[in-house]
This record gives C-alpha cells, structure tokens and sequence, in this order.
C-alpha cells in the first residue's frame, strides 16, 4: 500500500503510463479532500446504482395500478406513499433514475462532441468557418434554452426521444465556446506547428491534437451543465411534452402531483426532491471538477 | 452565462471608434435577428402538420388544396417563402391564433403585461435582497455567511422552479393560509381596474383603486418570491465575485489608510465600483426570467406570455408558438443589446 502510495506521488515519472497515474491520482486526492465534492460523486454514483438496478431495488412495480390503494400516506408499506393510481411512489422514484440517466447522457454524448467539433474547426481554420460558425452559435445562445427545446418538441411532437434531441440542440453552443477559446491558444503553438510541418492533415491536427487539450475544461462544462439539462427535461415532462405515461418520469410526476397538491402532499413533494438531489449532485461534482482540473477559473 | 453581444473591452480614444464599435454590435444583433427568424422559420417548416390541410380540411379536392397551397406561398423555393417570411414579421405580422381566434401579436400584446410585472417585481427582489448578500458574502469570504450565501445559490442553481413554485403554495397558502391563491386577482376584484397599461400595480394605483392594489400585490408576491429566488442566487454569486476583485485593490487600501470607516470603503467605494458590471448581470438576470416564468406562470396560473406559450404548446397551435418563441427571442437580444450599451455609457473606459 505504501509502495503503491510512493510510486503514485514520485517526483519523476519513469514512464508515461505512470506520469498519468501519478497526474490521475493526485487530482483524485484534490478531488476527495473536498467533501461537498465527494458528496455530489455519491449522488452521481447512487443515481447510476439506482438506475442499473432499479428492478431489483423497487419494491413494487412502477406502473401497476391497484386503486384500493390510491393516495396512501407515506409509511411503513409504502415509504413515499402512493399515487392517484395507486401505484407506489418509491418505485416510481427509482425507475425515474433510469429515465434521467437516460437523457443526461443521451444529451452529454449527442451535444459535447457537435461543440467540440464546432468550437475546435471554428477556432483553428479561423476566417470565414470562423465567423458562420461562431454566428450560428450566437442564435442558438440568443433563445432562452427551455423555450428554444419548448419550439423544438412542438415541432417534433411530445416524447422522450425528442425531448433529448431538442435539449441536445440547445446545449451545444457553450460547448462550441469554450472549445474555441481553447483552440485560439494552442492553435499558434510550437508543437502544433510541428506537427503541420510534418505534413499532417487539419482533420488530424484537430482530432489527433487539438480536441484532447480542449477535453478537459469541456468535461467540466458538461458535467455543470447536467444540472440544467436534469432541470430543463424535468421542466419539459412537467409541461406534458416529455416523456410520456405510463413512463416513470420525475418532472411529469410532479405534474401528476400538482392536481392533488393540497390533500395529498407527498405526490408532488417527492419526485421533487428526487430532482432536486440530482441536480445539486451535479452541480457539486462540477464545482469541485472545475478546481481541480481547470485551476485558472476558480 | 449566455452573452451574447460582443464583450467590449479597450477602445480608447477617438469617439468615432466609439461609434464604430456600437455599429458593430449592432451589426452583430441584426444577424443575430435574421438567424432567429430562420431558426423560427425552419421549426415552423419540420412540423409533421400540413399546414395546408389545417386550412383547408381534410376532404377539399385537389384543385382548392392546390390553390391554398399556392396563396400560403407553399409552391415556392424554400428560400423565398423564407424572404417572405422576414418581410411579413417586419410588417408586425405573426398570424392568427387557432386557440384564440386573434392575431398572434394582439394576443402578445395581451398577456405580455403580466409577465413584465412578475419579472420587474422577481429582479427587484432578486437585487434587492442579493446584492446585499453577495457583499456580505464577499467581505466574509470563507467565514460562515459566504457559505451560507454559496449554498443558498448551490440550491437556486438546483432547484426545479416549478416545483418550488408548488412547494411555495403549498406551505404559504395550503398550510399557512396567507398566501394568495394561483391567479392574478380575487374573483371579486376581476374587471374592477380598467386595462390601461395592463401592469395591473400601475392601473389600480393610477385609478386610485388601492383595494385592489392590495390585491393583486398579494397574489404577485408567491410566484415574485420563486422567481427572485433564482435571480437572487445569480446576483448574489456574482456581486460577491465582483467585490472580492474589488477589495483586493489598492484604492481600497488607500481609503482604508485614509482612515474612512469600513461601512464606507465597502458600500461607497467598493460598492460604487461594481455597479457597472452589476447591471450586465441584473440585465442577464431579467432575460433568464424569461425562461423561468414559463413554468412559474403555469404553476400559479399566471396570465402571462409564459403560460400562453404552453397552452398554445399543447395545442399545436404553431402560430402563436413560434410567435411568443419569435417575441422572447427578441427580447433576449434587446435586453443584452441594452445592457452592453449601458456598460458603454457608465464604464469610461469602455468608451
């Protein structure tokens, strides 16, 4: 355990496979010395847990409806109560975590890349890529982002699979941003200058060299930014034009919520808190990520 | 945050640089403008609805669908049915409403009153209440107020709007009664102030009639509170950040040696030299409303242009969607338009 310990924190990498452990571990420890930080991974890790194992941790199914059971109280039987279906609420709650985790990634795969994509050829070709590109973002980031997923969805109809891709559509543009300014610094640089002078490709400077040194800040930008697609999805299923029912999905069950609020608490209440704790999951993580990795901007 | 007019740094010297550089960011918002509208335009054209179909119904022969489709100018190149459309908003045209049977901008104009009074009453709170905060916060960097401020903007920046809305109503009128119920008036008092403006504050205080003055500031207070809260969380954080930039400047030390009291170095000095960048992020703060009294205005039942949004959203009634998505989009523009000029006009060195 020492040795390990040792090697992890020596001075002097012998190799570059160890300079990255000794570079992953000691960001780890930043990482873990900050506990408002551990406490938004445990979210994030329990969301996950919670999503990979929902049918073997709800205790009852999540769409059965039993109405000799309808709107009963938080308790021992069912501990977040029961739904105007009668159907129990913890379950609802637990397969929600599949659907959120769902779209947060469906959004972190679909958005990230198209902005990196974007922001590096934008910031590297420079000129006339540079001004349309930068120009289309500029519109994008011109809307308020829930109203622009709320045109996108009336367009394409309600449904999850459009919630994600509206949401997508409206998330790029930071990312698109952020990757720019990081390309204008590396973009006049000794190695990259070599490696032109090599003879490489602009495909292959941008993607061999230019997106790994872009990832980092990108990363914690996504992960900040999961909070608000969390928020704007829910929003999204509150208003009916997310996921659609019978399917568990915390903002439309809060929706569902809202017509017994006054007699019924706890219908409404709960999926709320759910949202909420994953949202500030995020936001912790990515607080704490965004001082770790990207020292210049705390 | 989301700005999106050009950050304008520098710029000494001659004012005919000066007036080139506000040329500038005009330019920028007027393409900003055009790509709005084709982004509007573009949604309006991938609706799986005919549009043709909704005119004219489903049993119409060939040949009326075929001349509707020539009067909606539907036979033309996508790019001239684009012209088209540029030049009809120009004229203030949005269309008719299938919900409410009215033009779109009638019913703009309508409903827009309520959400400018929600807003202006969720920013003044949001300042008000955040500034204040966020100096605290600042000149007790690390001690317990600034983590108390940190976390109250954590959870603003976590929190469901919506559901804090309901949270908001069920504690303060469900459980407390003192809150007003959802709506904008008291039944009784609907119709009494006659629509001047349409800020009903401003009606009733211009026609004297303070009953329901009262009124309608309790039914405005809930859903202000919610909506400020958020803004309160962005001002906060920033105007600590701004102020930590401050108090480490020499000036500061200056006044302190000076021997001025710290209630003064911190609320005049300091204080005096953040306002400028404070009216950036008040202006941002105010745009971001926007989005969130869509939700707010649907839990409280607030006329406003949010909940016209979302009621022509479930309607599928395209028109007035992408006319309120079209007027929102506009007003996001202007807001940060204007804060950038006013960051001009107060900061002389941007000049």
């Amino acid at each position: 355990m020492t040795a390990l310990r040792t090697w992890l924190t020596a001075d002097t990498p012998t190799s570059r496979n160890h300079a990255r452990a000794i570079q992953a571990y000691l960001s780890w420890r930043a990482l873990a010395s900050n506990p408002l930080t551990v406490m938004g991974l445990l979210i994030v890790v329990l969301l996950v847990v919670v999503a990979a194992l929902a049918p073997m941790l709800a205790p009852r199914s999540p769409i059965a409806q039993d109405l000799t059971q309808r709107f009963i109280e938080p308790g021992w039987q069912h501990w977040f109560g029961t739904d105007e279906f009668g159907r129990d609420i913890l379950s609802r709650v637990i397969y929600g975590a599949r659907v959120t985790l769902y779209i947060v990634v469906l959004v972190a795969v679909t958005a990230a890349p198209v902005g990196l994509l974007v922001g590096t050829v934008a910031g590297y070709f420079g000129g006339w890529a540079d001004v349309v590109l930068m120009r289309l973002t500029d519109v994008f980031l011109a809307f308020p982002r829930l109203i622009l997923a709320l045109a996108f969805v009336a367009a394409l109809g309600p449904g999850i699979e459009n919630a994600v891709l509206a949401i997508a559509l409206t998330a790029w543009p930071p990312y698109a941003r952020i990757a720019r300014a990081e390309t204008l610094t590396v973009r006049s640089s000794d190695f990259i200058a070599a490696v032109r002078l090599q003879g490489a490709s602009g495909l292959r400077i941008i993607l061999g060299h230019v997106v790994p040194l872009c990832s980092s800040s990108l990363i914690v930008r996504v992960t900040l930014d999961m909070a608000g697609v969390i928020l704007t999805a829910a929003g999204l299923g509150f208003l009916g034009l997310g996921a659609q029912p019978p399917l568990a999905e915390w903002g439309a069950m809060v929706s569902t919520g809202r017509r017994y609020l006054l007699d019924f608490w706890w219908v409404a209440t709960i999926p709320g808190l759910a949202i909420f704790t994953v949202s500030l999951g995020f936001n912790l993580l990515g607080d704490g990520l965004r001082d770790v990795l990207d020292p210049k901007s705390s | 945050m989301t700005g999106s007019t050009a950050k304008t740094t520098g710029g000494f010297g001659l004012p005919s640089r000066h007036v080139w550089a506000v040329a500038k960011v005009v330019g920028t918002v007027l393409m900003t403008f055009l790509g709005l509208l084709l982004v509007t335009f573009l949604i309006g054209r991938v609706v799986p609805i005919d549009p043709v179909l909704s005119v004219v119904g489903e049993r119409a022969s060939q040949e009326t669908y075929e001349q509707v489709r020539r009067e909606m100018g539907l036979h033309l190149p996508l790019w001239e049915q684009f012209f088209r459309y540029v030049l009809q908003v120009l004229r203030g045209e949005l269309g008719k409403s299938v919900l409410t049977a009215h033009t779109v901008v009638d019913d703009i104009i309508r409903v827009f009153p309520a959400t400018l009074e929600l807003a202006t009453m969720a920013t003044f709170l949001g300042v008000v209440i955040g500034v204040p905060m966020g100096v605290v916060a600042a000149v007790n960097q690390g001690r317990w107020p600034d983590q108390l401020v940190r976390l109250l903007g954590l959870f603003g920046y976590s929190m469901p709007v919506f559901w804090l809305g309901l949270m908001g109503l069920l504690l303060f009128y469900g459980i407390l009664g003192i809150a007003a119920a959802p709506g904008r008036l008291s039944f009784h008092n609907l119709d009494v102030v006659e629509s001047w403006s349409g800020v009903i504050l401003l009606d009733a205080a211009l026609q004297g009639e303070w009953e329901v003055f009262f009124d309608a500031l309790h039914h405005l207070i809930l859903p202000a509170a919610v909506l400020g809260y958020f803004s309160l969380a962005y001002i906060s954080r920033m105007t600590r950040s701004f102020m930590l930039e401050q108090l480490r400047q020499e000036y500061v030390t200056t006044a302190r040696v000076k021997g001025l009291s710290e209630a003064r170095v911190i609320w005049r000095h300091a204080l005096g030299n953040v306002m400028v960048p404070l009216i950036t992020v008040i202006a941002l703060s105010y745009a971001n409303l926007l989005e969130g009294s869509v939700l707010t205005e649907t839990v409280f039942a607030w006329p406003g242009l949010g909940l016209y949004l979302t009621n022509s959203l479930l309607a599928a009634d395209m028109n007035a969607v992408l006319g309120a998505t079209l007027v929102v989009g506009m007003i996001f523009i202007g807001i940060n338009l204007l804060s950038d000029l006013l960051y001009r006009l107060f900061d002389p060195r941007a000049r």
